[in-house]
């Protein structure tokens, strides 16, 4: 079923995972499935990796590559948060995983693309004498030639192209728990009746500004249950 | 007896210590006396200078301080060529931190590696550690105005206060008597003067003997300045020189 040869740069997978950011939240949601030529392994893998308290990884691409990338990233994150003792922000983790994931595409074909999730204390900072605030929930986007963006919202994959236009005209800046929620149900929606693969179990992980992480699953209609 | 485990680094003496390394300490023993003192606002660096003369072209370089980020600077004491190779290392390590991370180094970090490179020639390599403490201050996010000293082994301790080079002891005994966590900028200047009035030799301080900076915070941006000679000459003047008393005094 997969079109992607080995030696070659995928260019898309199968595997379903998108992201946005909320008022106080950062959300990323991942298909659970686990498909292999024409089997289904499971329907119920967890993609999401937590880096640290603050901050999840998502990888989607060739399989081989995605699991070894996303592990390494989040080995060497937990190495600084015991060597040094703070915590990575999650743009510097950002900017870590982009530079590991460009050099690994450099030394032989590699597919990974990424969507890393954070959230960081409230500030300012200067940057050639402009104040900018900083912190709150964020989304970085990269791809697997590592071009990394900071976004509101994004998609990799076969998905993308179904649901890019839909959080065009649906995402809004400073929706509540709730409304992203349904936002995800509208998304899962569109796959469901237009996507060839069957993805029946989606895994919806959400990191809130004050501090509290959740982890939803969709059920029998492939919704994500509506909460505050 | 010392005599015969001094010539290798890389070998512990019969007691357990490492005579290159007291050596070197014993080297910067003899260095510029360098003070430095957090204050609520800001760190304070205040040095002696060793060379002076009229023929010195002044701006080329400093002796003592140098920026090493750009939130960190050091102060030195020791051999000045063996300071530059670490300088110029810290410097590396900064920027390849921010190369990766796009962020700037957090201090107790770079401190940390510049310790760990410094170890290094206490263990192996044949080669003799570097004759050099430093002084560093520096903030970053973490964990806001941070002082710390490093020495050629390899150790390194975060201060509130803390003095190295030539005549430290005396200057740490009246640190510790005249310090508060409550200090400002101004406050901690006026410290270090009056600290460097009693270590140094000489009689009357000057501004061409001394060299002082200040890492502080302006619009959320952190701010290295070293003192121009008539900020110096101002600063002198506003102490009380004559009322310094010796701990030892009854």
């Amino acid at each position: 079923v997969s079109t992607q040869s080995t030696g070659l740069h995928c260019t898309h997978s199968m595997d379903s995972v998108f992201g946005f950011v909320g008022k106080d939240y950062v959300l990323l949601a991942a298909d659970g499935s686990a498909n292999r030529s024409i089997y289904s392994i499971t329907q119920e893998q967890d993609k999401i990796m937590r880096l640290d308290d603050t901050k999840l990884l998502v990888g989607a691409g060739e399989y081989g590559d995605v699991d070894q990338f996303t592990n390494y990233i989040q080995k060497n994150v937990h190495l600084y948060n015991f060597r040094t003792g703070v915590q990575l922000s999650t743009r510097a983790a950002a900017h870590f995983t982009r530079g590991e994931l460009a050099t690994a595409l450099r030394q032989n074909p590699y597919s990974c693309n990424i969507l890393l999730a954070g959230v960081d204390p409230v500030g300012v900072e200067v940057v050639e004498g402009e104040k900018r605030e900083i912190g709150g929930p964020s989304l970085y986007w990269m791809d697997y030639l590592a071009s990394l963006n900071k976004l509101n919202y994004g998609a990799h994959g076969y998905i993308s192209y179904f649901l890019l236009s839909l959080l065009d005209k649906y995402y809004k800046i400073g929706m509540t728990k709730r409304e992203g929620l349904e936002l995800v149900n509208i998304c899962i929606d569109q796959l469901k009746r237009r996507f060839i693969i069957n993805m029946p179990r989606y895994v919806v992980k959400i990191l809130k500004t004050d501090g509290t992480f959740e982890v939803l699953h969709t059920g029998e209609d492939s919704h994500v249950p509506l909460s505050d | 007896m010392a005599r015969r485990y001094d010539s290798r680094t890389t070998i512990f003496s019969p007691e357990g210590r490492l005579y290159q390394v007291e050596y070197a300490m014993e080297a910067i023993s003899h260095a510029g006396t360098c003070v430095g003192i957090l204050s609520t606002e800001g760190i304070v660096l205040a040095a002696e200078k060793k060379t002076i003369s009229k023929l010195l072209e002044p701006g080329t370089s400093s002796e003592k301080m140098y920026k090493l980020d750009q939130n960190v600077a050091c102060a030195v004491a020791g051999i000045t060529a063996d300071a530059n190779i670490l300088i110029n290392y810290a410097r590396l390590t900064s920027q390849r931190y921010t190369y990766q991370y796009q962020e700037p180094m957090p201090l107790e970090q770079l401190v940390h590696q510049v310790c760990d490179w410094k170890q290094g020639y206490t263990q192996f390599g044949g080669l003799r550690p570097f004759g050099v403490s430093f002084l560093y201050a520096g903030w970053d996010e973490h964990f806001g105005f941070q002082l710390y000293h490093s020495d050629p082994s390899g150790n390194y301790g975060g201060w509130k206060a803390t003095a190295i080079g030539a005549n430290n002891q005396t200057a740490t005994s009246m640190l510790r008597q005249e310090w508060k966590p409550t200090f400002t900028l101004d406050e901690a200047l006026k410290l270090a003067v009056k600290v460097l009035a009693k270590t140094m030799d000489s009689t009357a301080l000057t501004s061409e003997k001394l060299e002082f900076g200040v890492l502080k915070r302006e619009n959320e941006k952190v701010k290295w300045q070293e003192l121009t000679d008539k900020e110096l000459e101002t600063l002198i003047a506003s102490v009380n020189l004559t009322s310094i008393t010796s701990p030892d005094d009854s």
